[in-house]
């Protein structure tokens, strides 16, 4: 298990059900387990609606950004970053609204 | 964890799309508010003393760009007097909520704010409308509508100028649709950033260049307060296909948004397209087209328009007529059929929107400070003297010397107008 916390922004959190930040024990494991494992799980368990809306192949769909404890994932390794206890990852939508 | 490839020093926060260069936070506020400020100098989008209305929907572009306006008047002394204008289209549980955002953003940054709604405009809402004609035309009536009432809420504030969140994923995508349908006219409106040409008020986009992961992400990083939902009558929620496209390439090649918005301005430069006038021709000759006319104004309302009647009266009539489609469909068939002829007295025609010259005596009326003693020459008596004509468009030499010498990109128009301030802080 890896306990994680979760945040949804910019209309993002309209997909999982209106929540805009989730503590989620992770049923994945700490150092190994990589945002590549976290994001079908998430699919798979959290979201409410439109799947497509959130993943496209393996990744978040383009224009979704994300941040690995205030940082721009693609700084981070974006789907090789391995998940450690207590991350912060936020996902926003950049397509909503103007 | 990556350090910030500017100042060495501090984490870097955000990749850049437009470089690729890894930034801390603070290196990626300046790089962000300094390219923006050299976008507006660069292409001498404000002149000193100009009162420019910032669009206004609540949502995340429109937010950044109020704050980083606010912030660069001060910090480079453009000498602006800036204002918030928003469109209240009238749809329940929509803009109500982003409105509030907007009202937010004004006690934040002490702007006027003024709010023009389609219910008091055109007497109808898009609920209304939306009841009438169904969710297949609406964003038709929305689109025309709202580009008037800002013209409208642009004249009562007395501005000269309006400034709107379009980003350049936002530009890049218009280009691709452009380039497809084969529109040359509408792809170089969309690739100007600054429109001052066509009898309504100046109207530019300071983010041309400013990708919207980078206004995302500052929002984020500044928490400031935008809303995000969707608009409940535009079903195709994330705006199709060209967008999809588009942050695919970008994903791919983030230089991709700059590269489309470059070859749509290398589309549009040769420029002078073929007149509309003359390709237009045959098909009047069959009775087909009604006559063009040059920046023309509206019969019934007085708004620029190439036709007797504009669009968004066109749109009206038919509202309150019970033909939805007069406007959209083929308009003079549909007018035949009924008998209805453009000229119709006004009597029949049900509201009608209120004419321009009644607009600008009002706004004369209603804040003299701005109408009553412009700064420079004051325009003749008939004009009214609330900005729509174009005293912008001859910058006396001395001023522009003067704007150069100080390094900003804003003339010198000795007398800002912003005794009016208080007088526009209304909802
Ligand atoms: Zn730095
Ligand atoms: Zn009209």
């Amino acid at each position: 298990m890896v306990s994680l916390e979760l945040r949804f922004s910019g209309g993002m959190e309209l997909l999982f059900g209106g929540t805009k930040a989730v503590t989620v024990d992770v049923p994945l494991k700490a150092g190994a387990a990589t945002m590549r494992d976290l994001l079908p799980w998430m699919r798979d368990h959290l979201l409410k609606e439109r799947p497509e809306l959130f993943m496209d192949g393996d990744s978040v769909r383009p224009g979704i950004l994300v941040l690995i404890n205030d940082a721009d994932w693609e700084l981070e390794g974006d789907l090789e970053y391995a998940l450690k206890a207590s991350d912060e990852i936020v996902f926003i939508s950049t397509l909503h609204g103007g | 964890m990556p350090a910030c490839q500017r100042c060495t020093t501090a984490r870097a926060a955000l990749k850049r799309p437009k470089t690729g260069e890894s930034v801390c936070k603070a290196c990626f506020y300046l790089a962000f508010e300094t390219e923006i400020h050299e976008t507006i100098t660069t292409n001498h989008l404000f002149r000193r003393g100009e009162k420019v209305a910032i669009g206004a929907s609540g949502g995340k572009d429109s937010t950044v760009l109020a704050h980083v306006l606010h912030l660069l008047n001060q910090r480079y002394d453009y000498g602006l007097d800036l204002v918030l204008l928003s469109v209240d289209e009238g749809i329940t549980g929509y803009r109500d909520d982003s409105l509030a955002t907007v009202q937010r953003n004004q006690v934040q940054y002490g702007l006027p704010l003024k709010i023009v709604s389609y219910g008091d405009l055109y007497g109808w809402t898009m609920d209304e409308i939306v009841a009438q004609v169904g969710l297949k035309n609406n964003c038709t009536f929305c689109g025309v509508f709202r580009r008037q009432a800002l013209d409208r809420g642009a004249v009562l504030l007395g501005v000269d100028h309006i400034v709107t969140g379009h980003n350049a994923d936002d530009i890049a995508e218009t280009v691709l649709m452009n380039i497809l349908r084969g529109d040359i006219a509408r792809l170089q409106r969309c690739t100007s950033i600054l429109n001052n040409n066509d009898g309504t008020i100046k109207r530019s986009k300071p983010f041309k260049y400013t990708y919207e992961k980078e206004i995302v992400m500052y929002a984020y990083f500044k928490n400031l307060d935008y809303f995000s939902t969707e608009c409940i009558y535009a079903p195709q929620a994330y705006r199709g296909y060209a967008r999809t496209f588009l942050k695919d390439l970008e994903a791919i090649r983030p230089s991709a948004i700059l590269d489309i918005i470059h070859s749509g301005e290398a589309f549009a430069a040769p420029s002078d397209p073929p007149s509309a006038k003359t390709t237009a021709a045959p098909a009047h000759a069959h009775g087909e087209k009604p006559a063009q006319r040059d920046a023309g104004e509206c019969e019934r309302c007085g708004y620029m328009s190439s036709q007797r009647v504009c669009k968004a009266c066109v749109l009206l009539e038919g509202l309150n007529r019970g033909l939805p489609r007069l406007g959209i469909g083929k308009t003079d068939r549909l007018r035949r059929r009924h008998n209805l002829h453009e000229a119709t007295s006004p009597e029949t025609l049900g509201r009608t929107i209120e004419h321009m010259a009644n607009v600008r005596l009002e706004a004369a009326r209603a804040s003299p400070a701005a109408a009553a003693s412009p700064p420079t020459p004051p325009p003749p008596a008939g004009a009214a003297g609330v900005g729509v004509g174009e005293p912008s468009t001859a910058l006396s030499a001395p001023s522009a010397a003067a704007a150069t010498a100080r390094g900003v990109g804003v003339a010198n128009n000795d007398a800002p107008r912003l005794a009016s301030r208080g007088a526009l802080m209304e909802l």
